[in-house]
């Protein structure tokens, strides 16, 4: 018998309290039920006295499983209010929004840090909890294994009578022989096996402790994963419109997000450009306006070798490029525009950027600035621009769009002139124009204000040929994620290998079977044969019968004497209720 | 409007016509599977017989007799040989119930009647959705509507697929077929969605993986957690039983109840199907992962879907915790257990319909 049985065994019988770890059956049967698993033993004893005795008493209770399955629980519950209050790393704006609504709720929430539940003080320490706690579990438990696998199978108890399923019946087979056929049998049917006196005892699915073993600790791969991941990555997006190119440097990003122990020098060389932008919709239905298919045609380059490659990319198929992957967000209109001053000089050409202010049809808030600028007469000005583009106007429907293809393309603006405000130095979003100080451009009746609806190829004059603005066409941008993110590849690994151990911790049963064969009162020999297994494990009996089977054969039946079936303990009105 | 656009709208009025027959046949189910447990609460004889008889047809498979080599190289014919079996010492060895029939024969003509009517609703039922996923050409699991038809359709498939194992599931036909009929009254009502393509983000390879992976893991959770349901409804009975004196069930639940497997039973049968879908639940959030991170470049961004599997997933890691902790088996346990599926549920109607986050494929 192992040394690692004998002694949680013993301990258990001395001094557990009953509603301790042992099981009933475990207690019931001593040491050949005992450790059917590694959980730990669960204790509520308090320690006597000392600090130390404490510390360990603590750590006891932080690796128990009463404390894994409180810290899950909790873990449980601490997710939920992320999924309830809008939260920061997922939806800005929402937050804002939720802020804005709730004056007096927003302190007390900003407090308990509920706007990033998932980075907050209290989830990190249910989780960093539930980690120490796993790995105080996974360590002794696997000490624990290896002594299981060490020792042998338990000694077969004293009445087999009292296992979970048992058969006996008479042999004319000395019971030496009948032994050793089943050591056989049983080694046969993969069980570790140990003869020792009158008895064989075995034991099989060793794998499920592996299995759970490895579960738990990939668990801890996969954290540690996202761990690094998180340290080291780097996640950021930038905009871009057909005919325009990114290349990997802090610069390009409109915005990044890097981890803490990200160094700028480690941004990998590459770079590509958006050739073009394509975009369906349906037309028709319920669904009518819903986008079919997104696709960025793109040329992007590797620096390790230079070359240009041309490629696609679409909303599920990112590009993979020296350890980066480039996907794509979002998308929408840029009008291209030509503006000139009062003079004829070309002061602005290109595409213009807009912000999208509907959903579904692409209505874009457009605004222009131009700050060096010449009136009529050459006199420095400064002039804005702001309005609308609609990618399909329809007259009657007012200022925004019906249909987001460009089925009617149309660029509503009006003019302003004086300051943009734009030298002081403080920044200015581009998406804004600060009016404060500027004045309206107003048409020649000098009451109404002026706008003009332009269509591709028209142009606007500007009153008091203050200039003019020629609508050239459109493009199409696209917006594009830039992550890296290192810790991926531990966690796939880790995630398969949580699948894998789950599923031999959950599918694989471990059992014992006992062979005991000794010479009865007739002469004839006695074979008993008991099993034991966990008791969600049904095929127990049916397995115990098989094995039964094969070792008549070996053992076969005394005819005349037909065994009894009855066991030999009458005084319990459990057995034999059930088949 | 193009020739192939026009099929496919037939098709998916044949998709439609098909699911309400499907209900037409289930709501017949239904009407047999009450009159067998109408008919089998009448014969308390006709019970106990059957619990006798039950248990000698127990016995016998026992006894089945198998044939082995013998030593000389010829043929021996033996008795398998009987395993006498006892249950973990502290339970209860209290045998199942009969079943809804309660061994009488024309429940049992009733349930029988019940089981091929839920076979060919079944039928109707699986061909709707073959039909409108031909109409749209791809998985259909685009919206909600396609997402219950699909989950009734498994579960009830699962339950078919049990009973043809001849495992003793009977019982939950009547609980199954009416949460179905629920199901589709809610399917073809409130969520009813035309056929249509699917948004970019939902076209890829992941889509057959992850959600198919989720529907078989809610469908069978579903009737797990059935199962767990009326393991404590059962469980109480059975304490009742041995305590008379203390508060009892009415006439009706108890003859209900009386019909039921034994809690031992029922508690099992539960865990294996908790189980056994736990990996592959655990597999579809992993899918899910990947494909999050080909769609929007990052495998786990705690939006609302992603935080309610998290939780459903935590949670039944929670009730097989309990289930090896001392003080936690049994009833704690299964409250559990129907507590991880109550999230597995919030999770699919109240987080798509309450909850906006980039799932937001509803379609409500
Ligand atoms: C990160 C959180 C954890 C998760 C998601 C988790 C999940 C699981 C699952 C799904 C099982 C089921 C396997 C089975 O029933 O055999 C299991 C079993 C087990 N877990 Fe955990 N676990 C976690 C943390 C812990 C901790 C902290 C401990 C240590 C106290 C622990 C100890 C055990 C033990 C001993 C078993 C085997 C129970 C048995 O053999 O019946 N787990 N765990």
């Amino acid at each position: 018998m192992s040394t690692t049985d004998t002694d949680t065994a013993a301990g258990k019988e001395a001094g557990t309290p009953p509603e301790g770890g042992a099981t009933a059956e475990e207690r019931e049967l001593g040491a050949a039920g005992s450790q059917l698993s590694t959980a730990p033993a669960e204790e509520i004893n308090v320690p006597s006295l000392g600090p130390l005795g404490w510390a360990r008493w603590f750590w006891r209770q932080l690796t128990s499983m009463r404390v894994a399955l409180l810290l899950l629980l909790l873990l449980t519950l601490a997710t939920i209010p992320g999924s309830l209050v809008p939260q920061t790393s997922i939806d800005q704006l929402k937050v804002q929004d939720f802020q804005e609504r709730h004056p007096t709720l927003t302190p007390i929430y900003e407090k308990l840090q509920l706007f990033h539940v998932y980075s907050s003080v209290w989830f990190s320490a249910i989780y960093l909890l539930l980690f120490i706690s796993l790995i105080g579990c996974i360590v002794p438990r696997t000490w624990q294994f290896i002594g299981q696998l060490r020792g042998r199978p338990p000694v077969a108890p004293r009445r087999l009578t009292r296992l979970p399923a048992y058969t006996t019946w008479r042999s004319e087979a000395e019971p030496e022989r009948v032994l050793e056929a089943a050591r056989k049998t049983l080694k046969g049917r993969r069980f570790r096996v140990d003869a020792s006196g009158d008895a064989v005892a075995a034991e099989k699915g060793y794998l499920r402790e592996v299995g759970n073993l490895l579960f738990h600790t990939a668990l801890i791969v996969l954290l540690v994963s996202f761990a690094a991941g998180q340290l080291w990555k780097t996640e950021g997006s930038s905009l871009i419109t057909e005919g325009g190119g990114f290349s990997n440097s802090l610069t390009q990003y409109d915005d990044i997000k890097t981890g803490q122990l990200f160094n700028s020098d480690d941004l990998a060389p590459f770079g590509f450009q958006l050739d073009r932008f394509t975009a369906t919709y349906e037309r028709s239905g319920p669904q009518m306006r819903t986008p079919r298919t997104f696709r960025a045609d793109v040329t992007y380059w590797d620096g390790a070798d230079g070359a240009s490659h041309k490629t696609s990319i679409k909303v599920n198929e990112p590009l993979e490029i020296a350890g980066y992957k480039v996907f794509l967000l979002n998308h929408g209109y840029s009008p291209v525009v030509t503006i000139r001053d009062g003079q004829g000089n070309v002061v602005h050409k290109g595409p213009v950027v807009g912000l999208p202010i509907d959903g579904a049809n692409l209505t874009e808030s457009m605004v222009i600035k131009v700050p060096d600028y010449r009136d009529k007469n050459g006199k420095k000005d400064q002039i804005g621009f702001q309005g609308q583009f609609l990618p399909t106007w329809v007259r009657s429907q007012g200022m925004f769009s019906v249909f987001p293809a460009l089925d009617n393309p149309t660029l509503v603006l009006t003019a302003y002139h004086g300051s943009l405000g734009v030298d002081g130095g403080t920044p200015q979003s581009v998406y804004q124009l600060d009016k404060s100080r500027m004045k309206q451009f107003l048409e020649p009746d000098g009451k109404t204000k002026f706008a003009r609806a332009l269509k591709v190829g028209d142009t606007m004059k500007l009153p008091n040929g203050a200039g003019t603005l020629s609508f050239d066409g459109v493009k199409e941008w696209a917006s594009f994620q830039i992550s890296h993110k290192p810790g991926d590849q531990g966690a796939l690994i880790g995630a398969v290998a949580a699948l894998v151990g789950l599923a031999g911790s959950l599918f694989i049963q471990r059992r014992r079977v006992w062979v005991r064969a000794v010479t009865g009162d007739d002469g004839t020999t006695v074979v008993e044969m008991a099993g034991l297994g966990r008791s969600e494990y049904a095929k127990l009996p049916e397995e115990l019968a098989d094995l039964a089977v094969r070792l008549q054969a070996d053992a076969p039946p005394a005819p005349e004497a037909e065994p009894d079936p009855e066991p030999d303990d009458p005084a319990d009105p459990a057995e034999g209720a059930r088949a | 409007m193009n020739l192939a656009a026009e099929v496919n709208e037939n098709l998916a009025h044949y998709s439609n016509v098909l699911i309400y027959s499907a209900m037409a046949v289930y709501t017949l189910a239904f009407l047999a599977h009450i009159a067998e447990w109408v008919f089998g609460s009448r014969s308390a004889v006709g019970r106990t017989a059957a619990a006798i008889t039950a248990d000698a047809e127990a016995a016998q498979r026992a006894k089945v007799t198998v044939r082995v080599g013998g030593q000389g190289g010829g043929t021996a014919v033996l008795d398998r040989p009987k395993i006498v079996t006892r249950s973990a010492a502290g339970s209860r060895d209290v045998p199942d119930g009969p079943g809804a029939a309660g061994g009488t024969e024309q429940g049992d003509v009733y349930g029988r009647i019940a089981v091929g009517l839920t076979v060919l609703a079944f039928l109707f039922h699986a061909a709707g959705v073959l039909f409108r996923a031909l109409s749209v050409r791809r998985a259909p699991w685009g919206n909600m509507y396609e997402f219950s038809t699909t989950f009734a359709m498994v579960a009830v498939a699962t339950y078919l697929v049990l009973l043809a194992l001849k495992k003793n599931v009977r019982w939950i036909g009547l609980p199954l077929v009416t949460t179905v009929l629920l199901d589709l009254g809610l399917a073809v009502s409130v969520l009813y969605t035309a056929s249509d393509q699917l948004v970019p983000a939902l076209h890829s390879y992941w889509l057959w993986i992850h959600v198919s992976c989720a529907i078989v893991s809610g469908a069978s959770l579903y009737i797990g957690a059935v199962a767990t349901l009326l393991y404590l409804f059962r469980d109480r009975y059975e304490a009742q039983l041995e305590n008379p004196e203390g508060k009892q069930f009415g006439r009706f639940a108890k003859s209900v109840l009386q019909r039921v497997p034994s809690a031992a039973s029922l508690d099992k049968f539960a865990y294996r199907i908790n189980a056994t879908i736990f990996p592959l639940w655990t597999f579809t959030i992993i899918a899910g992962a990947i494909w999050a991170e080909a769609a929007w470049g990052r495998y786990w961004g705690w939006d609302p879907k992603e935080v309610w599997s998290f939780i459903t997933w935590v949670a039944y890691a929670c009730y097989l915790h309990a289930r090896a902790t001392a003080g936690w088996k049994g009833r704690k346990a299964a409250y559990l257990a129907l507590i991880a599926f109550g999230c597995y549920l919030f999770n699919y109607y109240g987080v798509n319909i309450f909850i906006t986050g980039k799932h937001s494929y509803a379609g409500v």
